[in-house]
């Protein structure tokens, strides 16, 4: 069973806004701020991206579903901070700090941030494989789930686990995030770009010329029989 | 604190027990400006780095970027055949790197394929080429439908597709990010990078849109 953010599919969520939320210039101080916040709290070195998406995860799926999208962020930004040790719940509860942060000389400097964010943190890493070659017919892993961790991260949609598809594009090896996410190693895998025909996902109500394509790591994907 | 009287497990392990962010504000505003401050006075973070973040994305990065590699593609078949083939290189060059650009891939529209992007899973947008994304595409019926329904969603927007066009629809399920190229609009022949880019807008690199008419 999958978590509230894998929305893939989802019925009844109505339909689509285009003129919502179109520019970042024009968004609430809070959304901006938000945002802001929790890119300088990664500078601070304490977790991971695929730990950061886990938390927002982890809210409960009442919260998940009323929060707004930057809610989710702050949401997942506090509980990660207290999982990690870097504040205490007393803190939080109180808003009071108990002492300045032995971690905070990694704290985001001014001066140093454009240069930080524009640097980039390539996930590519070097690994063994890829065992499927492009055009190769594939296979994903039903349950989606994490294997090692139960109920765990993982980045294989319910929506596209037990279906058969064709490797299009080798995007070589990749930070594998159902381990990174639960600070378990990087345990780079070969990641792949495979393409579904839309009937195999969604049944013969799906329009028989579309396609969908999902970035899929080696351990998710079996040769097809 | 649960019945165990644990209050939190550690992310090595899942757990579906208390949540922390419920002991701060409920208003999300005051909530922000709670956990702002509580850690500045931790020293954890600065008030003025968090301007110059907002400062970034708000004024420096922003789809202008993209708009400018796709005017690129179309005019230069050199540049082009580069974005193609392996285009982190010359996007470092060119500084429309980042976060959340590292491994960028240009899916280009034609006759036949009409390209789209979507993540269901989060909110996985390029950063560096688009900016922060738009409110719709992290809504929940963006994330939802454009991967069950992709034609209702772009009749949403407005677009109709020609009728041997297949669309195909790509979720960003991992630190890759694509980049739809539209096609470049007929018409245009002679036009300047400049007058190029100006008809591209953010949603035609998302897939929700055609690239602008010249004189629409």
């Amino acid at each position: 069973m999958s978590r509230i953010h894998d929305m893939g599919g989802r019925l009844g969520t109505g339909p689509v806004d285009p003129q919502d939320g179109y520019d970042f210039a024009e968004a609430k101080d809070w959304h901006k701020r938000a945002l802001a916040l929790n890119v300088a709290c990664g500078f601070l070195g304490q977790w991971n991206i695929d730990a950061s998406r886990h938390a927002r995860e982890l809210l409960d799926p009442t919260d998940y579903m009323s929060f707004s999208y930057y809610e989710k962020w702050m949401g997942g930004l506090a509980d990660l901070m207290v999982d990690r040790g870097v504040v205490t719940v007393n803190e939080l509860a109180s808003g009071k700090a108990e002492g300045v942060s032995p971690i905070a000389d990694k704290a985001a400097k001014p001066e140093s941030v454009e240069a930080v964010l524009t640097h980039g943190s390539p996930y590519t890493r070097d690994a063994a494989g890829p065992k499927f070659a492009v055009g190769a017919v594939v296979k994903t892993r039903r349950i989606a789930r994490n294997v090692a961790v139960p109920g765990g991260h993982t980045r294989l949609p319910a929506y596209a686990a037990g279906a058969e598809g064709v490797v299009v594009l080798q995007h070589g090896a990749h930070v594998f995030p159902d381990s990174n996410a639960h600070f378990k190693g990087e345990a780079a895998e070969p990641l792949y770009a495979v393409q579904f025909s839309a009937q195999e996902l969604w049944g013969d109500e799906a329009d028989p010329r579309d396609v969908v394509v999902l970035d899929l790591w080696e351990s998710y994907l079996e040769p097809a029989q | 604190m649960d019945a165990d009287g644990v209050f939190w497990q550690g992310f090595g392990m899942p757990h579906d027990h208390d949540h922390p962010h419920s002991h701060l504000p409920s208003d999300p505003a005051l909530r922000v400006k709670a956990l702002e401050t509580l850690l500045t006075n931790k020293g954890l973070v600065n008030p003025a780095a968090l301007d110059e973040i907002i400062d970034l994305y708000q004024n420096k990065i922003g789809p202008q970027n993209g708009a400018k590699v796709v005017a690129k593609m179309w005019r230069d078949p050199e540049f082009h055949k580069q974005m193609v083939e392996d285009p982190m290189p010359v996007l470092q060059q060119m500084g429309l790197y980042g976060r959340q650009g590292e491994h960028m891939v240009f899916v280009e529209n034609t006759d036949d394929v009409h390209n789209m992007v979507v993540c269901t899973l989060c909110s996985c947008y390029p950063w560096p080429l688009l900016g922060i994304p738009p409110g719709w595409y992290k809504s929940d019926a963006y994330r939802a439908r454009s991967v069950r329904e992709p034609r209702a969603v772009l009749a949403e927007f407005g677009v109709t597709l020609s009728a041997g066009q297949k669309v195909r629809v790509w979720d960003s399920t991992a630190e890759v990010r694509y980049l739809v190229v539209p096609q470049r609009p007929i018409g245009t022949e002679g036009f300047s990078q400049e007058e190029l880019a100006a008809l591209v807008s953010r949603d035609s690199m998302i897939g929700t849109a055609l690239a602008q008419e010249p004189g629409a």
